[in-house]
C-alpha cells in the first residue's frame, strides 16, 4: 500500500512546504494563546495554527456565512492538499474512502454557545452550530467537500486516533475493500482541552522538552494531517510519483491506567514490536523513530523504556517533533505520518528541540541537530493515547 | 470476507433490563434511573471493581456489559493478553461527560475543572477500563457512527481474525446520552466451539434488532 | 495557687480542648468531603482511619484522586497546592490534610 499524497496544516505552516521549511530551519510554533478567550491566556504556552477562523474560512474557500467549525476548516485544508497533491482530481475515480479522526469535533463552538443553546429565549442564527458538534460532522463535511462518497468513518481514540485511521485505511485497501483512501485526523484547540489538561497537571509552563531530564509536561497544539494511500494497482494510474509505502502497523492496549502509561512501557513495546513484524523487519532495520515524545515525565519515560527493551543497546536515531508543533492530540498520528514521509523523501532527520540532558533513568539521547543526506529506508512512528491505546506505524522508502 | 468468526456470548442492556444469551439475567425497577439500575446490576454481578463508582455512566455500562459476556468465558485461560482485543462503537462519543466537565469550568467565578471528570471525556476510555480489568492488551479501537453498523463492525473484527491479529474480541455498541442508554456487547472468537453461531451481520441482526 | 493563676490554667486547658474538638470536627468534615469528591460510595466516614496512609493500600487512591484532592483543598478551603512534592506530604493522611488546613486557612 503506497503513499501518493500529503497534506498538513499546523502551527509551523499552512501546507507541506511551509511545515518542511520550518522543520529544517528549526522554527517552532509555540507561543501564547491568541485565538481563545481563557483565564490562561498569558500563562500557558500553546501551539496554534497562525490563522483566525475568518482566515481559515477564506483559505478553505467556504462561504463566510456558513456554520462551520475550526476543526472542519483545518481538516478541509489539509485533506484537500493531500487529495490534490496525489493528483486524485486528474485520474479516474476508483473506490475511495475518507477515514478521519478527531477528539474535539465541534467543541470549540459548543463551549462558547452552550449557555445560549440552553436559553429558550435566546434564538437566532447561532443555532445552526448545534449540529456541528459531533465528531462525525467534520468528517462528513470534509468528505463532502472532496466529493468522496464510497466510504467514510470517524475514529476517536484520543492521541492515537489518526494513526489508527491510517492503519484502517491500509487494511481496507489490502483487503480489497477500497482502492484509495485519504486517512489522518484533525483537532483544534479549545478552552475545554486547555482546562482539562491543566487540571491533570501535565502541561509545561515553558516550551516542552521531550526526553529531557527536566521536562515538565506537554504544550497543546492543533492542526490536521492526512496522507493518501493507494493500492499499487490504483497508484499506477496517471503517472504520479509514489512517495513512500505504509509498511507496517499495530495497535495494543497498555491496560494500566486511564491516562498514564505503564512504567515498563508494555503497551508501547508490544505495539512497536508488532508493527515491525507486520512490516517484515527486524529492529536493526529501523533508521529513524518519530517518537510520541510529548514531554510529559510519564510518557517519555514509559516510551523510552519500551524503546530500550525493543532495541537494546542499538536504539535508532530518534526525535520528537512535538517541540515544534505541540501535541496536536487526535491529529498527531496524521501530522507525524506526513513528517515521517518527508524524512524519507528528503533524506532528513528533524531535530528534537529543547533537549539538553538525557533522563537519569535511561541512556537515550535524541537527535538535536538537523541531519541531511541520511539514507532513511524505514521509519517507525509512535502515537500513544489516553485509555491505553497505543499505535505504531512503519513507513518504508520505495 | 471468506472466513467468519463465531459469536460466543452476547449481552443486551436496555430499558433497565439485562439479557444474556437470549435469557433475562436481571431486571431493575422500570421507573429506576440509570444510576440506581446500574448499581443494582453491579451488586447482582457480585464483582468488585475498585474504580467502579469513579467511572462515568458510559463506562459503567460498557464495563458491566462486558463483564456479562466474559464471566463464564475464561478467555485469559484460552488466549494470551495480546490475542484478545476490544472494538466498540457509539453515536454520542463521550458527550454526556463532556457536558458534565463543562459544568465545572463554565463559570469563571466558580471555576474548578475536575480532573476525574476530564479523564472520561473520550469515548475510548471505556476500552481502557475493560482492558485494565480483564488484562487485555490486543488491538482496540472505537468508532463513531450515527447508528450501529453491524456490516462494518463484523467485517472489521472478522478481518482481525483472518489476518491472525486476534483470536478473540469484545465488540459491539455502548451508547449513553442524557439518560438514554443502550449496550449490545458480545464476545466473538476466531475458532468454533460449543453453542456458537457464525459471526456475521445477519446473525448479529437476528440476535438484536435496534 | 492564687485564683488568678487557676483561671489562666483553666483557660489554657479550655483552649486545648477547644482546639481538639475543632480538629476532630475538621477531620470528620474532611472525611465526608473526600468520600464525596472521590466517589467512594462503598466507604463510610467511620471506615477511614484519619492517621492511616491515604495512598498505597487502604482506600486504593491513585494519581487522579490526588489531583481531585488538590481541587478539593482549593474549592472548600481556598488553599492552593503548587507542586507535586508538597502535595505528597499534605495528602499522606486525613490528619495531615487537616493539619495543613488548620495551619494555612485564611481566618
Amino acid at each position: 500500500m503506497v503513499i501518493t499524497g500529503l497534506g498538513v496544516i499546523s502551527s509551523i505552516g499552512n501546507n507541506v512546504q511551509e511545515n518542511f521549511n520550518a522543520l529544517t530551519s528549526l522554527k517552532p510554533g509555540i507561543g501564547h494563546i491568541q485565538n481563545l478567550d481563557t483565564v490562561h491566556k498569558n500563562i500557558i504556552p500553546v501551539s496554534e495554527v497562525k490563522l483566525t477562523d475568518e482566515e481559515l474560512v477564506q483559505m478553505a474557500g467556504f462561504d463566510k456565512n456558513r456554520a462551520v467549525t475550526r476543526t472542519t476548516l483545518l481538516g478541509v485544508i489539509a485533506a484537500r492538499e493531500a487529495y490534490l497533491s496525489a493528483g486524485l482530481d486528474k485520474v479516474n475515480k476508483l473506490r475511495t474512502g475518507f477515514i478521519s479522526a478527531t477528539s474535539v469535533g465541534g467543541m470549540g463552538k459548543t463551549e462558547v454557545l452552550y449557555p445560549r443553546y440552553l436559553d429558550p429565549n435566546d434564538t437566532g442564527d447561532f443555532m445552526r452550530f448545534l449540529e456541528t458538534h459531533d465528531c462525525g460532522e467534520s468528517t462528513e463535511r470534509i468528505a463532502e467537500t472532496l466529493g468522496i462518497k464510497d466510504f467514510m468513518t470517524t475514529i476517536s481514540t484520543a492521541c492515537s486516533s489518526s494513526a489508527n485511521s491510517i492503519m484502517l485505511a491500509t487494511r481496507m485497501i489490502k483487503a480489497g475493500m477500497l482502492d484509495r483512501a485519504i486517512a489522518g485526523g484533525v483537532d483544534s484547540l479549545t478552552v475545554f482541552t486547555i482546562n482539562g489538561f491543566n487540571t491533570l497537571m501535565i502541561l509545561d509552563r515553558e516550551h516542552c522538552r521531550p526526553f529531557d531530564d527536566s521536562r515538565q509536561g506537554l504544550n497543546l497544539g492543533e492542526g490536521a494531517g492526512y496522507i493518501v494511500i493507494e493500492s499499487e494497482e490504483a497508484a499506477k494510474a496517471g503517472n504520479r510519483p509514489i512517495l513512500a509505502e505504509v509498511g507496517g502497523y499495530a495497535n495494543t492496549n497498555d491496560a494500566y491506567h486511564q491516562t498514564a502509561s505503564s512504567p515498563d512501557g508494555q503497551g508501547a513495546f508490544l505495539a512497536m514490536k508488532k508493527a515491525l513484524e507486520v512490516a517484515g523487519l527486524k529492529a536493526e532495520d529501523i533508521d529513524y523513530i518519530n517518537v510520541h515524545g510529548t514531554g510529559t515525565p510519564n510518557n517519555d519515560l514509559s516510551e523510552g523504556t519500551a524503546m530500550t527493551r525493543l532495541f537494546g543497546a542499538n536504539v535508532p536515531k530518534f526525535s520528537s517533533t512535538k517541540a515544534y508543533t505541540g501535541h496536536t492530540l487526535g491529529a498527531c498520528g496524521g501530522i507525524e505520518a506526513v513528517y515521517s514521509t518527508l524524512a524519507i523523501m528528503n533524506k532528513t532527520i528533524f531535530p528534537n528541540l529543547n533537549f539538553k540532558v538525557k533522563m537519569k533513568e535511561l541512556d537515550l539521547t535524541p537527535e538535536t541537530s538537523l541531519l541531511s543526506g541520511v539514507d532513511i529506508k524505514n521509519v517507525l512512528s509512535n502515537s500513544f493515547g489516553f485509555g491505553g491505546n497505543n499505535s505504531a506505524l512503519v513507513f518504508k522508502k520505495i | 470476507m471468506s472466513s467468519k468468526g463465531y459469536i460466543q456470548s452476547y449481552s443486551i442492556i436496555k430499558n433497565n433490563r439485562v439479557v444474556l444469551n437470549g435469557e433475562e439475567f436481571f431486571a431493575g425497577g422500570a421507573e429506576d434511573d440509570f444510576a440506581t439500575f446500574i448499581r443494582a446490576l453491579y451488586k447482582k454481578l457480585e464483582i468488585t471493581h475498585s474504580s467502579f463508582y469513579k467511572m462515568d455512566d458510559m463506562c459503567k455500562l460498557g464495563l458491566l456489559a462486558t463483564e456479562l459476556v466474559l464471566k463464564d468465558a475464561a478467555i485469559r485461560e484460552k488466549y494470551s493478553d495480546t490475542e484478545i482485543g476490544v472494538v466498540l462503537s457509539n453515536s454520542s462519543s463521550s458527550l454526556e461527560t463532556d457536558t458534565a466537565y463543562y459544568e465545572t469550568v463554565k463559570d469563571r467565578n466558580n471555576y474548578f475543572p475536575s480532573p476525574a471528570v476530564f479523564v472520561y471525556t473520550l469515548p475510548n476510555i471505556v476500552i481502557g477500563e475493560i482492558c485494565i480489568r480483564n488484562k487485555i492488551k490486543g488491538e482496540n479501537t472505537f468508532f463513531i457512527f450515527e447508528e450501529y453498523n453491524p456490516e462494518f463492525m463484523t467485517d472489521y473484527v472478522n478481518n482481525l481474525f483472518v489476518s491472525g491479529k486476534l483470536k478473540s474480541c469484545v465488540t459491539g455498541w455502548v451508547e449513553y446520552y442524557e439518560g438514554h442508554y443502550e449496550a449490545f456487547v458480545y464476545l466473538a472468537e476466531a475458532t468454533q466451539g460449543d453453542n456458537r453461531c457464525i459471526h456475521s451481520a445477519e446473525q448479529v441482526r437476528k440476535i438484536y434488532s435496534f | 495557687m492564687t485564683t488568678g493563676a487557676f483561671i489562666l490554667q483553666n483557660k489554657l486547658e479550655k483552649y486545648i480542648v477547644f482546639k481538639f474538638f475543632i480538629m476532630e470536627e475538621l477531620v470528620n468534615q474532611l472525611k465526608v468531603q473526600i468520600i464525596k469528591a472521590l466517589k467512594l460510595e462503598d466507604v463510610k466516614p467511620e471506615d477511614i482511619n484519619p492517621n492511616a496512609p491515604l495512598f498505597g493500600d487502604g482506600l486504593g487512591l491513585d494519581s487522579i484522586d490526588a489531583l481531585e484532592l488538590i481541587v478539593l483543598l482549593e474549592k472548600e478551603y481556598g488553599l492552593r497546592v503548587e507542586n507535586a512534592a508538597s502535595a505528597k506530604k499534605i495528602f499522606s493522611s486525613v490528619k495531615s490534610m487537616a493539619d495543613y488546613i488548620a495551619e494555612h486557612k485564611k481566618a
